[in-house]
């Protein structure tokens, strides 16, 4: 405050960096570039082939993971900006082989078809209970908007999320 | 299990995230593809230089048209010989035709530096003048062609009469934009040659693996059975994944030049500029039209945005657009004559309910049209001119992608009263009539259409049970996602009795079984589910000869339930399928005197297509201040002839109808002056989103099951789209209360604000209009 300019991070790159990631609750040591999108060392350097890329460029959710809890599109945040904070997948969600409720809503609701905006439906739509925005269908279209599905299972999407609140409500 | 809505089969992978699509597959060793492409939309290929690109690190290679010595890529369905000199090279040699196409490849041995060393492969290329518009003369092509690379002419009865003899002639000229199918997942593609072996297996096929094998086995010169097309998920299809593009050949070529595997995953600029766009068609249409608003003959003529190739498609949208478009109606006399223009865009082919989205989209706008000279409600124009049931099967001497075009049945009557009835069609009109005294700009428009499914000539499934009692079901038929697993379960279990999670669905691989014809024109549930019947069915009668010798009975006494035979009316004789399979090993079979293995062909094998039919109902309403259109609800009502799973049939018809709203409201290629694509992004080409999604409620009736297959059904993939654009125009219309305001799709905010004012100025400059 009093003139003091906060040390900036060191600079890193543009060659391949040691990074730790913490993915799903397990620390996940890589070597990435720094210009390695997130959604790139999940899927090209760790394995985790669940988080799709539609778009690459932040306009179709597909990617949608959470870090620290929040939404993310992990094709727009770097993985390296990513160290120290907690980053949960598609195949983070279901623990234990249980499926996650949303997982069984979408089955039970019939709200995808190819599947392959699911990952990301799913990680929006759990993370937008948790925010709360998901009180009325009004929210859930606003909410949920950024997720794109091309088979248009918008309206069973819907539903498979009212489901989900209501039961969560009921308990 | 037939007519049930059961739960999908195939969700779990999708679920967990452990799906396999083609981009989430990899080899070891593999290198990395990338296309140097056009970034001009018409020219002279001068040179390439891939020095600069070589000298970055990880760079396997620079190849371009001279180093290659492959062929143009041929055609997969209806093909005229004067459409050859248009094919599409796999790299551009001479000339580059559109923004987009390849001109050369990288590899390396990391996606992020093949993508990096492409951008400095140099290109030199002299520019031409673009031709951007199907309407303009013909231009050159070549040396010994010009643009015009089919003109398609079609037809019956003497239109001449007809129009001479006409007291009304309504005539109008119509657009449909250009869009396309985008499925969410890109395309992709990892091909894999083995040296010694001299084999090659690629990954990431969809929709017709079988077809595609003898297009790059051609192309490569390998014998069909050593390349093997391995379908993974895939991410969507609507007609644009699946075929032969310069890329899929691209990966092959590479992989045997390199000797080892090769992956190439396309990204979303890319997809918007290289795989195929469609519609895009101009229709000056006119009928002819007696007092009684009868339709004597129909005369279109049209013109369609070919793009700058014609790919494996050839003909088959300009000839289904041609013999779909009379759709429900006798019209006695018709003729059409269809240009297919070549220009320096994207090159097309088809899109989900191709052709009938646009012949639809010219049809019923011109039966608004002789509705509204006649002063007549468009439903009833609709009804006086249906095909009556009495006439099913209806023979219009047409072909249709080279099948006689004969409707197979049909009431359309019936279906327009049950969708009058159900969705209270009466009452949504006052209730729309209500708003727009108040000064809304609401209104609700209506568009009937036939569809055609269920394309032969034939499909083969081949069902086996192992000792335990599980059941493989193998065909060629391919995947888009559709629920494809499902349906095919659901007539398996109920042929044999058996429990859903006992069936496994193989599909889309060429190794598995030897002949194919894929996934495309709504064909699976008619074509695949056929062939599983009657395989099943093979498979029953094996079952329950070997349990008659093995029961010492006769088989006329046994059943099949629960996955076991027994015996009539005796319970506890019980012998399963999975005991049937063990004393059929084939070191056990002799011993009952039987052949060895609980396996089973089955083939269904047709030379018509099967035409199912719906009404499409579009209520919107337009904002006075912005002019977005917003659809308000879309109402569909689809005979499908019987639904083995009406969850899915609803599924699919509630995405096409999206797809349909999509064209109408929201998605174009845009070029500029230049011939530069304007919409490469999803910021600009606007796919419908959750926001943009109106509820959709749908009827689905089985009035009309066809007498062509076995199981009566009729296809449901494109019935949702088919006639979307035409009753979202005409919901327009009556909102801003114009009649034929919209003449052209999309209706951008612009658009409908122009029509907006029109229709003030013509109310107030009406002569006592107050």
């Amino acid at each position: 405050m009093d003139g003091e300019i906060a040390a900036l991070p060191a600079e890193r790159g543009p060659s391949a960096q040691a990074v730790t990631l913490t993915i799903n609750g397990e620390p996940r040591p890589l070597r990435i570039e720094p210009r390695v999108s997130l959604l790139d060392a999940l899927r090209e350097h760790l394995g985790l082939t669940g988080s799709k890329k539609g778009c690459d460029q932040g306009t179709c959710g597909a990617c949608t993971v959470w870090v620290d809890g929040r939404r993310a599109l992990a094709c727009l945040t770097l993985a390296v900006t990513c160290e120290g904070h907690e980053v949960t997948t598609i195949e983070g969600l279901s623990a234990g082989g249980e499926l996650h409720p949303m997982q069984a809503a979408f089955i039970d609701k019939d709200a995808f078809q190819c599947g392959y905006c699911t990952p990301g439906q799913i990680m929006s739509a759990v993370a937008l209970l948790d925010e709360g925005h998901a009180a009325d269908d009004g929210q859930i279209r606003e909410w949920m908007s950024g997720n794109i599905c091309r088979c248009a299972a918008y309206p069973n999407i819907r539903a498979a999320i009212r489901a989900v609140r209501d039961a969560a409500g009921g308990e | 299990m037939i007519g049930k809505p059961l739960r999908r089969v195939e969700d779990l992978p999708l679920l967990l995230g452990t799906g396999r699509f083609a981009a989430d597959i990899s080899l070891p060793g593999q290198a990395h593809l990338r296309v140097v492409r056009s970034p001009v939309p018409h020219g002279m290929l001068r040179g390439v230089d891939g020095r600069k690109a070589l000298s970055m690190p990880g760079v396997i290679g620079v190849w371009s048209a001279a180093d290659l010595d492959l062929g143009p890529i041929g055609f997969r369905m209806v093909a005229f010989p004067g459409m050859l000199p248009y094919r599409q090279p796999v790299l551009a040699a001479e000339r580059v035709r559109y923004v987009g196409e390849p001109v050369a490849i990288v590899l390396a041995d990391d996606p992020y530096r093949a993508e990096d060393a492409a951008d400095l492969v140099e290109l030199d290329i002299e520019s031409l003048p673009p031709v951007l518009d199907q309407l303009q003369e013909p231009a050159q092509f070549d040396d010994q062609n010009d643009t015009e690379a089919l003109l398609h002419e079609d037809g019956y009865g003497d239109v001449g009469a007809a129009f001479a003899a006409a007291p009304h002639v309504v005539e109008l000229t119509v657009t449909v934009g250009r869009h396309t199918g985008v499925p969410l997942e890109c395309r992709g593609a990892l091909a894999d040659y083995r040296p010694g072996a001299g084999t090659l297996d690629f990954y990431g096929a969809a929709k017709v693996p079988h077809q595609n094998r003898l297009l790059l086995a051609g192309l490569l010169g390998l014998p069909p059975q050593l390349v093997v097309l391995r379908e993974a998920h895939v991410g969507g299809g609507f007609g644009v994944r699946g075929e032969v593009y310069p890329e899929d050949v691209l990966v092959c070529w590479a992989s045997r030049l390199l000797g080892r595997p090769v992956k190439w995953i396309e990204d979303r600029n890319e997809h918007l500029l290289a795989a195929n766009h469609s519609r895009d068609q101009v229709h000056r249409i006119r009928a002819a039209v007696l007092a009684d608003g009868y339709i004597t003959a129909i005369d279109d003529e049209f013109w369609l945005d070919q793009g700058a190739y014609v790919r494996t498609h050839a003909a088959a949208v300009p000839t289904l657009t041609a013999s779909m478009l009379p759709g429900p109606y006798q019209i006695p006399a018709y003729r059409v004559r269809g240009h297919v223009r070549l220009t320096n865009k994207t090159p097309a082919g088809t899109y989900r309910a191709p052709g009938r989205y646009e012949g639809t989209f010219a049809r019923e706008r011109l039966i608004d049209a002789v509705a509204s000279s006649l002063g007549k409600p468009a439903m009833e124009i609709r009804l006086s001119n249906f095909i009556s049931p009495d006439q099913m099967p209806y023979a219009r001497p047409m072909s249709a992608l080279g099948t006689d075009l004969e409707y197979d049945s049909g009431d359309y009557a019936l279906l327009v009263g049950k969708a009058q009835a159900r969705f209270g069609l009466a009452e949504l009109e006052h209730g729309l009539a209500a708003r727009r005294a108040l000064g809304e700009a609401v209104g609700m428009g209506c568009a009937f259409f036939v569809e055609k499914s269920g394309l032969g000539p034939y499909e083969a499934v081949r069902i086996s049970v192992d000792q335990s009692g599980h059941i493989d079901i193998i065909t060629g038929a391919g995947s888009m996602g559709q629920g494809f697993e499902t349906v095919i379960t659901q007539i398996c279990a109920q042929e044999l009795g058996v429990r859903p999670e006992t069936i496994r669905v193989l599909h889309g691989q060429t190794d598995q079984i030897e002949h194919a014809m894929g996934a495309f024109a709504s064909r699976l549930t008619v074509m695949a589910g056929s062939a599983t019947l009657i395989a099943a069915q093979a498979l029953r009668e094996k079952a329950l000869a070997a349990a008659a010798r093995m029961l010492e009975a006769s088989p006329r006494d046994l059943e099949l339930s629960d996955g076991a035979v027994r015996v009539a009316g005796d319970p506890d004789t019980g012998i399963s399928l999975a005991q049937i399979s063990e004393a059929l090993r084939p070191d056990q079979a002799a011993r009952w005197g039987l052949e060895p293995s609980l396996t089973a062909d089955g083939w269904h094998t047709t030379d018509h297509m099967c035409y199912p039919y719906g009404l499409h109902i579009a209520v919107v309403r337009v904002d006075a201040g912005t002019g977005q259109v917003i659809a308000e609800r879309l109402l569909v009502a689809y005979d499908v002839g019987r639904a083995v799973n009406p969850m899915l049939v609803e599924g699919q018809i509630v995405g096409g109808a999206a797809q349909g709203l999509g064209g109408a409201l929201l998605e174009e290629f845009r070029y500029d002056d230049a011939g530069h694509p304007q919409c490469t992004t999803f910021m600009d080409y606007l796919l419908p989103t959750r926001a943009e999604m109106p509820p959709v409620d749908v009827l689905i009736t089985e009035d009309a099951p066809s007498p062509r297959n076995p199981l009566g059904v009729k296809g449901a993939g494109e019935g949702g789209t088919t006639a979307m654009g035409a009753a979202i125009a005409a919901a327009i219309d009556a909102a801003l209360g114009v009649p034929l305001g919209v003449k052209e799709l999309p209706v951008h905010p612009e658009a409908a604000l122009r029509l907006a004012k029109a229709a003030r100025r013509e109310s107030t400059s009406e002569p006592g209009g107050a």
